[in-house]
């Protein structure tokens, strides 16, 4: 099986962390995978996005241009990619950000308020690892299990207090009705 | 007895400057400091393209030819992975002041440890006597036929007062070897500049006022009487810069 | 079993140039390969090398020189404007015979062009760049794990054949992470009699230079690199056969092009059109025997040379081919990528109709 992954939003919003998250998650589980960013001037506060490919067999091109997923943290990102989704596929999108629903038919949509439930949480900067936990739920391309073992390898030893903050804001997302 | 020798540094090699042209005199006075400090076996020389381009066919110690101006980038990139090697360029106004300038700064901010020897003789002289950045005001050569007008191309550039204002750089002193006092003092120059770079003080850069007969259109008795004349008085011999003596002052 | 890591395209060079022995870089910055220069600068002091940030590609090259000349493994990285300034101490290089290894993670131009991935650098990597008859050798990685392992090959090669080796990427395969096995074990480090590291008043002195004033003998040395030149052509071309046993379809494209080719290929056989693929992996010497015998099979219909340029490889296609079949171009340029399905339309094309 092999998806493949956009995720697009504004500089600053961890759209390449949460790319590099699952793209690790993949190496652990000993997937065939690329992760691919978006760089240049743009990733200051412009528009980021990211793809990553997980994968059973050995990665194409690493380039994303029609998804099976795109997690998506802006309107203008939404505008430009939902139309570029398989059929069949899906749209994870933070509804806090992005009040737009998709008119599509024929792929899934889930609007996840994930900037507001991190304010709410205290960990106004991990939306992004909310919509990872989403993503995990709803597509299995990555598994639940080996979480820690991931987010060790991802976040840098002078940022370990980091690591229970990220794994709250997965476990949120993965928990998430709706 | 001998009285009178080559100095070993030297290969048996013929120069080919022309007559009254000071390298030779400089070549020999850079012999003579590999020699007394016993390193020819551990120096690494750079010649420059110019008058002295074949100048690797001079020093008997290894040697390398550089692109125009990039000496001091080639002297870096072997002493940084060489350095216990004592290394030095040789290099002229227009290699080391005009297309090279960028290199010898950098070079000279960053405190290579590394000797530079500069020979200025105001002249383009392998090309045949084209104008150099050291050229003076009003010096007539083939690119400034009616002399060079310094509303039009600038003045010259003094390497050593320039140079001087860097905090990089350990060690710059001018001289020149138009007479016989000159010419020891000269050697002097010479030596304390490899002696700095044994001792790892850093960077010392020796400029040489120096004749060229041939392009400055003059016999060599009177382009060594310019060079006391025209020279000097614009390009003044001295210490410009001496780190460590100014440490040990303090 | 050697550890699987995950690292950007850039990282794996620095880290594979390091355990190949070359303990000294100089570069200067430029998108997009600058992390090459920055784990360079973290890593080099930790493992006894040395990293500096030259005051422009001209020195950094020159130190390269300097190195080189010295018998020790170098080398600089750079992107298409840089590499550009470069060209006169690589043409040093090769006249003054110097192993070296120069990376351009290309983007596009020309001038100061943009900071997309590119291959635009085709015609100055392989056919010159610089001035004088020289040609160095030239890796085109296609993957994460090919910026690894062709790192490694090119020191080696350029060693064994005293030649300027280039590794030519771009931005795509620079920036993006993929799984990839870093080279293990003592590098392939070889003696370099003719090197001027200090003669130790124990030999005569050498010399690393490229001035010959005696016309004839300069000639002379011309012809011995070019003797040196087709002893690398016989021995050192690599090259990926994809699918070509049955195709009717020949792409050739090289780095990202190829992948995205791939992906073309694959859609294009589940349509039952049998596309290949010849992925050169040396750009010089360039793979001309592969090309040659695709060209004479029957059932094939022809070539299509993808590239992220004007065209330029395409040349070397025709060439190599005798045009004895139709080469075709499927092309962006500027930065752009050709898609999957600018290539699928293309393969459909020349198999013919809508099959």
């Amino acid at each position: 099986m092999t998806t493949q992954i956009l995720l697009a939003g504004f500089g600053g919003q961890g759209i390449l962390f949460a790319g590099k998250f699952m793209a690790y998650k993949g190496l652990l589980e000993g997937r065939q995978l690329s992760w691919l960013p978006s760089y240049g001037p743009e990733m200051r506060g412009g528009t980021a996005n990211c793809n990553v490919i997980l994968s059973d067999e050995p990665v194409g091109s690493p380039i994303v241009t029609d998804p099976d997923v795109l997690i998506v943290m802006n309107l203008p990102s939404f505008d430009k990619y939902e139309s570029t989704v398989v059929p069949g596929g899906m749209i994870i999108a933070d509804s806090t950000l992005i009040e737009k629903k998709s008119e599509r038919t024929d792929i899934k949509c889930f609007y996840v308020p994930a900037t507001k439930m991190a304010n709410d949480m205290g960990i106004p900067t991990l939306a992004n690892m909310i919509l990872a936990g989403k993503f995990i739920r709803e597509t299995g391309a990555i598994k639940w299990e080996g979480m820690e073992d991931t987010l060790h390898h991802i976040i840098s030893a002078r940022h370990q207090d980091m690591f229970d903050a990220n794994l709250k804001a997965l476990k949120a997302g993965y928990e998430y009705e709706g | 007895m001998i009285v009178f020798q080559k100095p070993h540094a030297l290969t048996d090699k013929e120069f080919h400057y022309c007559p009254g042209c000071t390298h030779g005199i400089i070549h020999r006075l850079v012999a003579e400091a590999l020699d007394k400090l016993e390193i020819e076996g551990t120096a690494i020389g750079i010649a420059p393209v110019g008058c002295a381009v074949m100048a690797y066919d001079y020093f008997a110690c290894d040697m390398f030819e550089a692109a125009h101006g990039r000496a001091p980038a080639v002297a870096t990139g072997i002493k940084r992975a060489n350095p216990d090697r004592i290394v030095f360029t040789y290099q002229g106004d227009g290699d080391l002041a005009s297309i090279g300038m960028a290199e010898t700064v950098h070079a000279a901010t960053r405190n290579e440890n590394i000797t530079i020897i500069f020979v200025n003789n105001a002249i383009y002289g392998m090309t045949g006597g084209q104008m150099a950045p050291t050229s003076l005001p009003g010096q007539v050569t083939q690119t400034s036929p009616y002399g060079r007008d310094v509303n039009l191309v600038g003045y010259p550039i003094r390497v050593c007062e320039m140079l001087a204002t860097l905090d990089g750089p350990e060690y710059i002193e001018r001289v020149a070897v138009n007479s016989v006092a000159n010419v020891r003092k000269a050697g002097k120059a010479i030596e304390k500049a490899f002696r700095n770079q044994v001792e790892g003080k850093g960077f010392s850069l020796i400029e040489i006022v120096s004749a060229c007969p041939t392009n400055w259109g003059m016999t060599p008795q009177k382009a060594l009487q310019w060079i006391d004349e025209k020279m000097i008085p614009y390009y003044p011999l001295g210490v410009y810069k001496d780190r460590s003596a100014a440490k040990e002052a303090k | 079993m050697a550890e699987v890591v995950l690292m950007k395209g850039n990282e794996a060079i620095a880290e594979s140039a390091i355990r190949s022995g070359c303990l000294y870089y100089f570069g200067y910055p430029i998108t997009p390969q600058t992390e090459i220069a920055a784990y360079m600068a973290k890593t080099m002091p930790k493992r006894g090398g040395v990293f500096l940030q030259a005051e422009s590609e001209i020195a950094a090259i020159n130190m390269v020189y300097g190195v080189a000349g010295s018998g020790k493994r170098v080398m600089t990285s750079s992107s298409s404007p840089g590499v550009s300034l470069k060209q006169e101490g690589i043409s040093y290089l090769a006249g003054s015979e110097l192993p070296a290894l120069i990376v351009n993670v290309q983007r596009g131009g020309p001038g100061l062009g943009g900071i997309q991935p590119s291959q635009s650098d085709y015609f100055q990597a392989t056919k010159g760049g610089g001035h004088g008859d020289y040609h160095m050798i030239v890796l085109a990685p296609s993957s994460v794990q090919e910026m690894a392992d062709l790192t490694s090959k090119a020191f080696d090669l350029a060693d064994k054949y005293r030649m300027p080796a280039m590794l030519l990427a771009d931005g795509t395969i620079g920036q993006m992470m993929e799984p990839v096995v870093l080279p293990e074990g003592k590098p392939n480090l070889i003696d370099k009699p003719w090197a001027a590291n200090g003669t130790l008043m124990k030999r005569k002195h050498n010399i690393i230079n490229s001035l010959n004033l005696d016309t004839p003998d300069l000639e002379r040395q011309n012809f011995e690199r070019y003797k040196k030149y087709a002893v690398v052509e016989e021995n050192e071309v690599m090259y990926e056969d994809y699918m070509m046993e049955d195709a009717e379809v020949c792409i050739v494209a090289f780095g990202i092009a190829a992948r995205v080719a791939k992906n073309a290929i694959a859609a294009a056989r589940k349509e039952g059109i049998k596309a290949g693929l010849i992925r050169p992996i040396t750009l010089w010497p360039f793979p001309k025997k592969p090309i040659a015998a695709a060209a004479e099979k029957p059932e094939l219909k022809g070539f299509i040379s993808v590239e992220l340029s004007m065209g330029q490889m395409i040349e070397d296609v025709k060439l190599a081919s005798s045009m004895k079949k139709p080469v075709e171009l499927v092309n962006r340029a500027g930065g752009m990528i050709p898609t999957p399905d600018e290539v699928l339309t293309a393969i459909r094309k020349m198999a013919g109709g809508d099959k």
